[in-house]
């Protein structure tokens, strides 16, 4: 399993991390001042005491991953809650969303990628509706729905659904002529037709259309938990920036992170299972 | 009248804008017999594979009818299996998955033990016994091509449309596998229809072979029997004077007569095509071919020596 080559990368990354921890460190740490002649009034002017408020040293993001991380679930109340509770959340919303777009999109994909015509007359709405950024939803969400929560996961509904929606038409549309022909000799039934031969052949692109869809879900649902607030982890940390605490900032960034690469890999080895060679 | 009919089929293209429709073909007419092989002959371009669609119920004529076992043939049936020119196979299937997508789609009421079996039998049949559980992908094409004859054949379709089945084969393989369709072939009584681009396969496994001008406006120009005998093999074939004869008569065809019709010549309205029988000395068959070309086609090429290639 491990060659050379992954071993030889895997080393490097470990010094590109170990490089980078150094520069942030040195960059961050403060140097122990020469001590005031008067201790009362270095503490009257802040000096000697430990600024909590600054941009954190590395050993501070340390220290804080692990208090984190060893209470993930507790729940003191609406603003202090553990960030797996809030991950929970958003991934919840995530889920729901992502769900509803994959419902829609795949059969209305499947219906554009089969008929030219409902393809013609359906792409300018895809096209004016696809650049719209989601956020922009938010305002009509809102006032339609009158809930801050249903209205996130409506617009994870909403970006998740284009890059699904047109890669399931393309994936449709361009099914090899030949299969379908193999399909109408044996006279196969459009049912039978759509599950056993369209949809294995369009697969591999409806996953990558779920991928790029997954993606721009998780990307987006930062944004809008920062802007309805309440619970999620974009809400955590819109919650740590108005306390002035970087190092929790920053700890959900890597938060995000992580779980958005967990996100790619799970829907890369789902799309890596419907892969055919031809 | 013939197991299958062909009756003055033609196709047009409709041209782009501002330019002229394109006729393909026209006039087509021919039948083939119960338990015949018919293979079809001509340049790229003439339209064979779109008469074998039509025929397969891929496409629809312009004009013309064609008829199977007495009815009119109207789309795409279980009646006639294909073997397509790029194999068709699904790739996401195994082979025996692939050739029991056919059974099941023949027999919708089979068990899946039963579909599996009857899938096993055919794979059996061209030699694939073994590779059941491979992906078309770790095939290799000789192998992929035969899998896709097994699956045309375990629908045990009334008739059997082949599109230069074996084109993309290196000659080595191309000759296995001709020699394991004729013996299927003959074991099975199979009607076929094939398109090639080769003449000694069309001598090889052809008991009749249509000759088409080329296109546009392409017509079958003379359909050639063979008559050698039916036990023939590859290895056998080049013992019989016959073989040489019918050999230049289809390249002298190729060669020089196939775009002579293109300029009206030969088109006198005659739907029939002469049948010839280049095969039999002149001697022995002189009223056989009563066309419109009465003279014995003029053999200005020494057979032995001649390799022609058509792509």
């Amino acid at each position: 399993m491990f060659t050379r080559e992954t071993l030889r990368a895997a080393l490097l990354s470990l010094v590109f991390a170990l490089a980078a921890l150094a520069v942030w460190h040195f960059a961050t740490v403060q140097p122990e001042r020469a001590a005031a002649a008067d201790d009362e009034y270095a503490q009257l002017m802040g000096r000697g005491v430990r600024k909590s408020d600054g941009f954190p040293t590395p050993a501070q993001l340390g220290e804080a991953v692990v208090q984190h991380l060893s209470r993930p679930f507790y729940d003191n109340g609406p603003n202090d809650k553990g960030v797996g509770i809030q991950l929970a959340y958003s991934l919840a919303r995530v889920a729901g969303g992502f769900t509803l777009a994959i419902l829609v999109a795949v059969p209305l994909g499947f219906l554009i990628g089969m008929s030219p015509l409902l393809n013609r007359a359906l792409n300018p709405f895809i096209q004016v509706l696809k650049p719209i950024s989601p956020l922009a939803w938010m305002p009509l969400a809102l006032y339609t729905i009158k809930d801050s929560s249903v209205s996130g996961v409506f617009v994870i509904f909403i970006c998740s659904l284009w890059p699904a929606l047109i890669n399931t038409a393309y994936g449709v549309a361009s099914v090899r002529r030949d299969w379908l022909s193999v399909a109408k000799t044996l006279e196969v039934p459009p049912l039978r037709r759509a599950f056993r031969v369209i949809l294995p052949a369009a697969a591999p692109t409806i996953l990558t259309g779920m991928r790029i869809s997954i993606g721009i879900a998780w990307l987006v649902i930062v944004a809008a938990e920062m802007l309805v607030g309440g619970t999620g982890i974009g809400y955590f940390v819109w919650n740590e920036w108005n306390n002035l605490n970087l190092t929790n900032v920053i700890f959900a960034i890597l938060v995000i992170g992580v779980m958005g690469m967990i996100l790619d890999f799970v829907f890369g080895r789902l799309q890596k299972l419907v892969t055919y060679v031809e | 009248m013939a197991f299958l009919e062909v009756q003055g089929l033609k196709k047009v293209f409709p041209g782009a804008a501002g330019r002229a429709d394109t006729v393909v073909f026209e006039d087509i007419g021919f039948g083939i017999e119960r338990g015949e092989f018919v293979c079809i002959i001509g340049h790229s371009g003439c339209g064979k594979t779109t008469i074998l669609n039509v025929l397969a119920g891929l496409e629809s004529p312009t004009d013309g009818v064609v008829i199977m076992d007495g009815r009119e043939v109207a789309g795409p049936s279980l009646d006639r299996g294909v073997v397509f020119q790029g194999h068709a196979l699904m790739p996401w299937l195994t082979v025996l998955k692939n050739v029991a997508f056919a059974v099941k789609s023949r027999w919708p009421d089979w068990t899946r033990d039963r579909i599996d079996a009857h899938a096993r039998k055919y794979i059996a049949m061209v030699g694939l016994a073994g590779a059941e559980h491979k992906k078309p992908a770790e095939l290799s094409g000789g192998m992929k091509q035969r899998v896709g004859i097994a699956r045309a054949f375990a629908i045990q379709p009334k008739m059997l449309l082949l599109d230069e089945p074996f084109g993309a084969l290196d000659a080595l393989t191309r000759g296995t596998i001709q020699d394991e369709l004729l013996r299927i072939v003959q074991a099975t009584h199979q009607t076929v229809f094939m398109i090639t681009h080769d003449v000694d396969e069309a001598i090889l496994l052809a008991d009749k072979i249509l000759l088409m001008s080329n296109g546009p406006r392409a017509l079958i120009a003379e359909v050639v029997e063979n008559t050698m005998p039916r036990d023939r093999t590859r290895n056998t074939i080049f013992n019989d004077p016959q073989y040489y004869r019918i050999r230049n008569h289809l390249v002298d065809f190729l060669v020089n007569r196939s775009k002579l019709y293109q300029s009206g010549a030969g088109r006198d309205g005659d739907r029939h095509p002469p049948v010839l029988r280049p095969g039999l000395d002149e001697a022995e068959a002189p009223a056989a071919a009563p066309g419109r070309q009465g003279e014995p086609p003029p053999l200005a090429h020494k057979p032995a020596a001649l390799v022609v290639n058509l792509r």
